[in-house]
């Protein structure tokens, strides 16, 4: 083979391959001989319970009982049999039907505000809390502090062998024996 | 026939309503008590009015007067007669008339009390009820009316209305469209009208607490006066979720028993603020403090009531055009901010006069957990609101639905579920006044190691899960700390020579409030067992398999021994798979799980066969079949660890806040009563000025 021939055959080549590459099917089919990978339910399942039912109120994909909803999760399925992620997936869903598919809302423009304001909240309330217990927290003396806690019938004292309440039933009984 | 006196009564309640509402305000601004009086005679007659309506509604239902729209709308000839009757609350109009007759029949329960102790309370009581109660009974007469019938136009349209319109002829279709399939379950006896109940049972104690606003009353004595109220609203409300969750899981065939759906947490809200409320008015009543807080709980849990019924009925949820397309979601949202607003006006307006000198001595003390015990509460309510209304907000700014699910709320809400189980925990060990770190941490010592020990012994049996770990810890911290109240008390009852049973059942008695609320939280920690099992060990799997295959799930297995189909007598085809459950490969139950397709709305519904053990449920859906058994049958079966804890602790949590709210003679009329007037010999009390 001469040089010419050798640069014919790999122009060939790259044609072929550039050929095969256009059509992902016939490629698939071509270079990989082993057999379409069986899919159980329950990968199926763990994909759809990522997934909202893009019809219905607040159902799952995964248990939705719906005609539609085993049509999607039949699409899952064949999905998951061609390589594609779960992310894939799933943005294949929010591609067609809206992010309501999520089952939270997708982290971006707007729908921050959903992560954003749950922490926000808590940090008002520490706030709050902070600033009411520094309004009334006045701290016992050390002088006082050795003294007995306030009687309380409806509720047990600090230490078990004093609790208020057993010594005042205990008594009652007493007066009743 | 039947029709128009239900329709007449509803209109007679109405104007007493606002009859009521007119004469209490008269009365009370101008010092007339006979007009207040008069007000509320008017409040008691609408109870036997809405009776009626309520009566001629179910009449109709049962006797299937398909010519009513609502009762085409809400049953078929072949529903049974129970789920005719319930099917007074399974639709938009009569699930209104529903809240109206219980906010009527608690309404007349207060008016018909004794009120000459409370006698400035009474008129701004009626008008708070009553101005609630005129709503909903408006909304069934402007809106969704009840009794509307079906008429036929010439043009060949079914229209509705109540009276014959011109040139219409009456028409009645042969057969309903039969009750929603989801809805067709013993459950629905129950769990609505608790819920219901629960809401409505709420707005007592807010219409006393804002009678104390106006008429500047700011010592305890709305609390005390509604105390089983607002218990027997969270009673109501807490059987209503409980038994919703319990539908859940037996009904919708999902495994599950809680799934955050917005119509849930809805239900939730109020009743979260609601808990916060009965621990903060504890604190009113001991120590006089905290009565900006607990008038900002009642007033958040009011709103919440409404705004849940608001969210349930209005269509906001499925969209915000729904919302906008009916008269009812605008005319509950004006109700809300209305209502809303005078409360937070009132309560400013008395903001100086509610102020009380809270002084707290140890961020230990019983007060200062409880202070945070209401944060969180709180904190969980404002976090979970966020979540129901954030789809609803997306739609308005971005024009696009987002569904906010249990990713969601499991983040947000879980560690503050945590924390509150730690104070439920910690609160009770701790005294009102002041609590040491010392002493508190010498009472926690040994519940501390009884966690650890169990956590210990958790990490041996093989559980690795760190969540599940902190959370059977915290379940065995509290739990012990709860079971040692019981065993002090009745130990130092059966010193004194009283048996078990006796101590035991005395102790109990003797301060109803103080060990319901212990059994309550008994309850909450048997459920949070079952949570944390469901949550961190449940598997599940899928698999089609034809007639005597088997599907295998951990220890367990099941065996498809054979389809049964049939028609039902209540308009159902029925396919009923006969499935024998294996544990460590012996036969231990057979179970049927089904699925009922409705002939009437031509709609499937999914019922599980479930072997429920103490341990765990084992739990089998049908979820397709084939007829000629060439494929045979799709099963998906659950493994739920401790989920029956889920159930038993819910029992155990109402048995606890029926012995709170058991009544007992109020402790102030005690006190009046040792103080008795003088009487004649026949033993009627004198009159007043023959006392003098």
């Amino acid at each position: 083979m001469n040089k010419r021939q050798l640069w014919y055959a790999l122009g060939l080549v790259v044609v072929l391959v550039l050929a095969l590459g256009a059509f992902p099917g016939v490629t698939a089919h071509a270079a990989d001989p082993t057999p379409t990978p069986v899919i159980t339910d329950d990968q199926v399942n763990a994909v759809a319970h990522t997934l909202y039912c893009p019809v219905c109120e607040n159902t799952p994909l995964d248990v939705c009982g719906t005609q539609a909803c085993a049509q999607w999760r039949e699409l899952i399925r064949q999905q998951l049999q061609q390589g594609w992620t779960v992310e894939q997936i799933q943005q294949y869903f929010v591609d067609n039907y809206g992010a309501r598919v999520l089952a939270a809302p997708p982290r971006k423009g707007f729908w921050w505000l959903a992560y954003v304001v749950p922490p926000l909240i808590i940090l008002a309330g520490l706030y709050i809390l902070y600033r009411s217990l520094k309004q009334w927290y006045h701290p016992r003396q050390a002088t006082t502090e050795a003294a007995a806690p306030r009687a309380d019938a409806a509720a047990p004292a600090e230490d078990g062998a004093q609790d208020e309440y057993l010594r005042r039933m205990e008594e009652e009984l007493h007066r009743r024996s | 026939m039947l029709a128009y006196i239900g329709y007449g009564a509803l209109w007679l309640a109405f104007v007493l309503s606002l009859y009521a509402i007119g004469a209490a305000v008269y009365g009370a601004l101008n010092n007339r008590f006979e007009w207040v009086e008069s007000a509320r005679r008017a409040a008691v007659l609408t109870w036997p009015m809405l009776l009626l309506t309520a009566g001629s509604i179910i009449a109709l239902l049962v006797t299937n007067q398909f010519q009513v729209e609502y009762v085409a709308s809400v049953t078929s000839r072949a529903m049974p007669m129970y789920l005719k009757i319930t099917a007074l609350w399974g639709g938009q109009a009569g699930s209104l008339v529903f809240w109206s007759l219980l906010m009527t029949t608690f309404g007349s329960a207060v008016m018909l009390r004794s009120w000459e102790r409370d006698r400035e309370f009474l008129p701004w009581v009626i008008v708070v009820t009553m101005v609630t109660l005129a709503f909903f009974i408006g909304l069934n007469l402007f809106v969704e009316n009840p009794f509307a019938r079906l008429w036929a136009t010439m043009d060949g349209q079914v229209i509705k209305a109540v009276f014959q319109p011109q040139g219409a002829m009456p028409f009645t279709p042969r057969d309903g469209n039969g009750l929603n399939p989801l809805l067709r379950h013993p459950g629905m006896i129950a769990h609505p009208p608790m819920l219901y109940a629960g809401f409505v049972a709420f707005v007592i104690p807010y219409a006393f607490a804002m009678a104390a606003l106006i008429t500047n009353r700011t010592d305890a004595r709305w609390i005390r006066l509604t105390r089983r109220w607002s218990l027997a609203a969270w009673l109501f409300l807490s059987l209503g979720l409980i038994l919703g969750m319990r539908w859940s899981y037996d009904v919708l065939g999902w495994g599950g028993y809680w799934g955050w759906d917005p119509v849930e947490v809805s239900a939730l809200l109020p009743w979260l603020t609601g808990t916060a409320f009965l621990h903060s008015v504890m604190i009113q009543e001991k120590e006089g403090l905290l009565k900006h807080w607990n008038m900002v709980l009642i007033i958040l849990t009011y709103a919440l009531v409404i705004f849940g019924t608001f969210l349930t009925r209005s269509g906001v949820l499925s969209s915000v055009h729904a919302f906008a397309q009916s008269a009812i979601g605008p005319l509950f949202f004006a109700f809300i901010g209305i209502t809303f607003a005078l409360s937070l006006f009132l309560l400013m307006r008395r903001w100086q006069d509610l102020k009380s000198d809270l002084r707290i001595e140890s961020l230990l003390s019983r007060e200062a957990l409880f202070t945070f015990n209401n944060m969180i509460f709180v904190g969980v309510t404002l976090v979970a609101f966020w979540g129901v209304i954030f789809p609803i907000l997306s739609e308005l700014v971005t024009g696009q639905k987002v569904t906010v699910g249990p990713p969601f709320y499991e983040k947000a809400t879980g560690p503050l579920f945590g924390l509150l189980l730690l104070l439920m925990g910690i609160a009770p060990l701790s005294a009102w006044g002041y609590a040491s770190a010392k002493r508190l941490g010498k009472l926690l010592l040994v519940p501390a190691a009884f966690a650890v020990v169990t956590v210990a012994a958790l990490l041996v049996a093989g559980i690795r899960s760190l969540w599940a770990l902190v959370g059977f810890g915290l379940v065995a911290f509290v739990g012990y700390i709860v079971a040692e109240e019981f065993v002090r008390g009745v130990r130092a009852r059966m010193r004194r020579g009283e048996s078990l049973p006796v101590a035991a059942y005395r102790l109990i008695v003797r301060n109803r409030r103080r060990y319901g609320g212990y059994i309550v939280h008994l309850g909450v920690i048997l459920m949070a067992l079952g949570i944390i099992g469901t949550h961190f060990f449940a598997s599940e799997t899928q698999a089609t398999i034809p007639e005597g295959g088997k599907i295998t799930l951990g220890r367990y297995a099941m065996t498809y021994d054979a389809l049964q189909q049939f028609f039902a007598p209540d308009g159902r085809h029925v396919a009923r798979a006969i499935v024998t459950v294996y544990k460590d490969g012996q036969p231990v139950a057979e179970v049927h799980p089904r699925r009922d397709f409705y002939l009437d709305s031509q709609q499937p519904m999914t019922i599980p066969g479930v072997r429920s053990t103490w341990l765990d449920d084992f739990y089998v859906i049908l979820v397709d079949w084939q007829p000629i058994s060439v494929e045979g049958a799709t099963f998906k079966v659950y493994h739920q660890p401790l989920v029956g804890w889920i159930w038993i602790g819910g029992l155990v949590f109402i048995v606890g806040t029926l012995v709170a709210v058991w009544p007992e003679p109020d402790p102030e009329e005690r006190t009046t009563a040792r103080k008795k007037p003088a009487r004649t010999r026949r033993g009627r009390p004198l009159p007043r000025s023959a006392r003098a």
